[in-house]
């Protein structure tokens, strides 16, 4: 069988890169950086997170702040949801899109000051998004920051992340942040950002801290027993929480209508930003497709680009799929025609010439239980 | 750690023990190890011909699918029944429980072309893809 090797070039490394070797980690070039897919297993890494406390580098997303009076009026002007609204401490998902509607990249922005917010990118479109807002912040009164490289940025997530962190940066910090909640607190001389987000279906925290204290940080969160977790469980647990990847799941020839993310985009505050009368118009219209969740009913691995269709009718293409580690079966996110995407329908995918039977689901596949 | 001395061994990281012509087929411990959690395991069913360095199946793990690639010609006796509820018994057990195939051999003489476990370590030392 063909087994592909990571092939190491000039790839960059975090922080924690030393960290991923001492652990064991297989390392594998991903968007631009070498990361650990795995340390001990995939399969193990997920139930982890699932069951008990898991932690990634996810060192390599960009993380950019914006200082000045006009932060808040310049990100909203470059993303689609009401960044005005948000008050120190608060943080919202969003999109940033083209002219035409087109989703540039989603994006989370956090409040840490009245004039001074930090927005968290996607690694593969660090230096596309860096690049597009400095050609646009011009026109306010605000000033971009970089803090990628400077930064080491670790996400600890399942049902026992808080209170294992409690444990290192402390308990009153940590249960001051409430859900999508973030604040800074001082650790070892350090300012930690902390976040109460994540990708993972689970609840937890997201840090960021000064890259020299980055392995401190993350050895420290070793010693109170939250287990190493790499890309290939951050891709699983998402995929079973529905969260979109951006490559996978939209792109720029796809707009936040198209892909169940209306609920970032604000119309109704009359501000202008970037896309806003194309997204207008495109809502009037209507959508040609939609992202809908599919389950396996039979053995096979959905993978993206796998053609859907309905009888001898190709209808679709899954752009996100594999196995649910929860389920033990294969799921999967695909674009399908409106008249396609309610809950039951039967469809059928093309697994490299074996057609698959799958039936849509509601969204997400796994959603946890509410703590008692 | 040394791979076992009485196979012989594909560069696609197969593996095929013969035993009075009929060879017993798998994956070795170094493709398992790379192909990480195996969920589903495609193989022909008795019956079916299968041909020297030719793609007779498919495996699945968690991470990707690859094809999986006949070491000898020959006709399916049988294909492991284990593996359709099972499949994680190739990483568990490469080279034991988790076989593929048996295949009566149609040209015994084929074994000659494959590794040695010597050679096959050489050649996963040296960076095999």
């Amino acid at each position: 069988m063909a087994l592909n090797e990571a092939a190491a070039g000039t790839l960059l490394r975090t922080a924690l890169y030393d960290e991923h070797n001492q652990l064991g980690g297989r390392m594998v070039p991903f968007a631009g950086y070498e990361m650990p897919v795995q340390y001990t297993g995939i399969v193990e890494e997920h139930h982890a997170v699932r069951q008990r406390a898991g932690m990634f580098d996810v060192s390599h997303m960009g993380r950019f702040e914006v200082h000045g009076r006009g932060a808040a009026r310049f990100l909203r002007y470059i993303s689609t949801w009401d960044m005005t609204r948000l008050a120190p401490g608060e943080g919202h998902y969003s999109a940033a899109c083209r002219d035409d509607g087109g989703i540039l990249d989603d994006i989370y922005v956090f409040c840490l000051e009245p004039e001074r917010c930090l927005v968290v990118v996607n690694a593969s479109n660090a230096p596309k998004m860096k690049q597009w807002m400095q050609d646009h912040i011009g026109k306010w009164d605000a000033r971009f920051v970089d803090r990628h490289a400077a930064t080491a940025m670790i996400a600890v997530q399942g049902p026992e992340a808080l209170g294992r962190i409690e444990g290192v940066i402390g308990a009153e910090f940590v249960r001051s942040l409430k859900p999508r909640r973030c604040g800074e607190a001082e650790w070892r001389g350090q300012t930690l950002f902390a976040s109460r987000t994540g990708y993972t279906g689970e609840d937890g925290l997201e840090l960021v801290i000064d890259a020299g204290a980055g392995p401190d940080l993350w050895r420290a969160l070793l010693d109170v027993g939250v287990q190493p977790a790499g890309l290939g469980a951050r891709d699983t647990l998402r995929l079973e929480a529905a969260l979109l990847l951006y490559g996978n799941d939209m792109d720029e020839e796809t707009n936040p209508w198209e892909v169940g993310l209306d609920w970032v985009v604000t119309l109704d505050d009359g501000a202008d930003f970037v896309g806003r009368n194309a997204l207008a118009g495109l809502k009037e219209r209507g959508v040609s497709r939609e992202l809908v969740c599919v389950k396996a009913v039979d053995r096979g691995v959905m993978r993206s680009h796998c053609d859907i269709f309905r009888d001898a009718e190709t209808v679709g293409t899954i752009s996100s799929g594999g196995y649910s580690p929860t389920l033990g079966i294969s799921i999967a996110m695909g674009f399908v025609p409106p008249e396609l995407a309610a809950e039951g329908t039967e469809l059928k995918v093309d697994v490299r010439g074996r057609p698959l039977a799958v039936r849509v689901v509601p969204r997400p596949f796994y959603k946890r239980s509410k703590p008692a | 750690m040394p791979s076992p001395g009485d196979v012989k061994y594909t560069k696609e990281h197969e593996w095929v023990r013969v035993e009075s012509e009929v060879g017993t087929v798998g994956i070795t411990d170094y493709a398992q190890d790379q192909l990480g959690d195996i969920v589903f395991v495609d193989l022909p069913a008795a019956g079916a011909s299968v041909s020297h360095m030719q793609k007779f199946g498919e495996i699945e793990s968690v991470k990707a699918v690859s094809e999986l690639y006949s070491p000898v010609t020959g006709e399916v006796v049988e294909a492991n029944p284990a593996l359709a509820n099972s499949p994680e018994l190739v990483n568990d057990s490469p080279y034991g429980e988790g076989w593929m195939l048996r295949v009566r051999l149609s040209d015994p003489g084929e074994i000659d072309k494959l590794l040695s476990a010597d050679e096959y370590d050489v050649f996963i030392a040296q960076g095999a893809e």
